[in-house]
């Protein structure tokens, strides 16, 4: 397939590596933030290529691992509403919340739809006029703004019984705050590519100016993902830190200008709970005032109750790169994709998923 | 979820589109997008073009991988 084979080419991905491996002398702790690119080095088996200078962590870029159970509880309380269709990515719908999943109000009668674009969430909307559409809005900047364009086209077609439970969450703030927890050492960072082509490239240049980190947007092929740590060990090497594009066919440096303005035309930013986080300030979305009549928090009563976490569960752990999935006492015996206990489990671009998956680090 | 795969645009109608990935045709919104044309290739995410892909950039990139790997071969012969 076009702009997707030619990515993939073995002989060319054999010779970044040997460049990689000649190039590389520093020791560089690199962390790919997305989800798409935790499965990409998992299933590529990237890690076991590069030399032992590099060390590749997994951020916290998988929006649905980093969905704070309370805010999971909220979607599960709407789920349970009379009259409430809710409509959902695929992904979310096993995630265990606190007591129970939207996999397990559907069991139990309730009107849970997977779909897989908020499209298919109006077209639901329409054809069941005396039923409330809920869209559970989980996702970054690659998202949001394809669920501020289904709030536009709601108001535009009329459509009153469509709302969106906001969910969202932006990815610089809270590298930001990852960044000055301390916890983890990092000397580059992978950046993620498709909230880059929304976002662009400056809002990251914080990231080599404050603190020194080398920063490349990649693409999601292998060879992508080689072409960045290649530069990221440039900068690394020649001590300059700073953001450059790997990704150039599919990220310019001022982003997608009219996704941005859309996006900021119905959302807010607001504070965002991030699973294993807390609490990240100007990490979240909401739905501006004037598009208040779309948002489920303001139009139902959500009674969700207190959250709980898992018991033995380390999510939270390893979306900030401080464990490894196979730090994890349930990961594989108790934990796994048939019964996941978390997040990091269930999603499929979830850490543990990967490692599950494609065997990660298997007999190291 | 910050999955997007590169379509082709078949046909457009104000800003409903029609695109192909695989061989396959399916619905997409353009609403991101408006300068997407007929021919194009778009970054499609969830039922929305998110961003029309540079077919320089990209014919750059591979050339770049090329040049690399002419270098490599130049430098270790073995």
């Amino acid at each position: 397939m076009k702009f997707i084979n030619e990515y993939r080419d073995a002989e060319l991905g054999k010779k970044l590596i040997a460049r990689i491996q000649q190039r590389s002398t520093k020791p560089a702790r690199l962390m790919e933030f997305c989800g798409g690119h935790t499965v990409s080095i998992a299933k590529h088996g990237i890690r076991q290529l590069l030399p032992p200078t590099i060390t590749m962590l997994s951020g916290p870029g998988c929006p649905v691992c980093v969905t704070a159970s309370a805010d999971l509880d909220k979607a599960i309380a709407l789920a349970k509403l009379p009259g409430v269709i809710i409509t959902t990515f695929g992904d979310m719908i096993k995630v265990p919340a606190s007591r129970s999943s939207l996999q397990q109000v559907k069991a139990e009668g309730g009107d849970v739809r997977i779909v897989y674009s908020t499209l298919d969430a109006l077209k639901i909307a329409q054809g069941n006029p005396s039923k409330s559409v809920i869209f559970i809005g989980v996702g970054f900047e690659t998202t949001a703004p394809t669920v501020a364009a289904s709030v536009l086209q709601a108001a535009q077609q009329a459509i009153d019984n469509y709302y969106v439970l906001s969910l969202h969450k932006l990815c610089p703030p809270v590298v930001k705050a990852l960044l000055d927890s301390g916890e983890v050492k990092l000397d580059g960072i992978v950046c993620p590519g498709h909230v880059s082509a929304i976002i662009g490239s400056h809002p990251y240049e914080f990231i080599p100016r404050d603190y020194g980190i080398a920063c490349v947007i990649s693409g999601f092929e292998p060879l992508d993902i080689l072409q960045c740590v290649d530069m990221l060990v440039d900068q690394i090497e020649s001590g300059q830190p700073k953001v450059e594009i790997a990704y150039r066919r599919g990220v310019k440096p001022e982003g997608n200008k009219i996704a941005l303005e859309l996006m900021y035309k119905v959302f807010e930013v607001c504070d965002g709970n991030w699973r294993g986080i807390g609490v990240v300030p100007g990490s979240g979305l909401r739905l501006r005032k004037g598009y208040q009549r779309y948002d489920a928090e303001r139009n139902f009563e959500i009674r969700a109750g207190e959250p709980v976490e898992p018991k033995g569960c380390i999510c939270g752990d390893v979306l900030r790169a401080v464990k490894m999935p196979l730090d994890c006492k349930l990961f594989r015996k108790v934990c796994n994709p048939e019964h996941p206990v978390g997040p990091c489990m269930v999603s499929s671009e979830g850490s543990c998923a990967a490692y599950y998956q494609y065997g990660e680090g298997y007999g190291r | 979820m910050c999955l997007a795969i590169p379509a082709k645009v078949k046909s457009i109608d104000g800003v409903d589109a029609e695109v192909e990935v695989g061989g396959v045709r399916r619905k997409a919104s353009i609403m991101l997008t408006p300068e997407a044309r007929v021919g194009d290739y778009v970054l499609l995410h969830t039922g929305y073009a998110i961003n029309v892909i540079d077919e320089e950039e990209a014919q750059e990139t591979l050339k770049i991988f090329q040049e690399i790997a002419e270098a490599e071969d130049r430098d270790s012969p073995n």
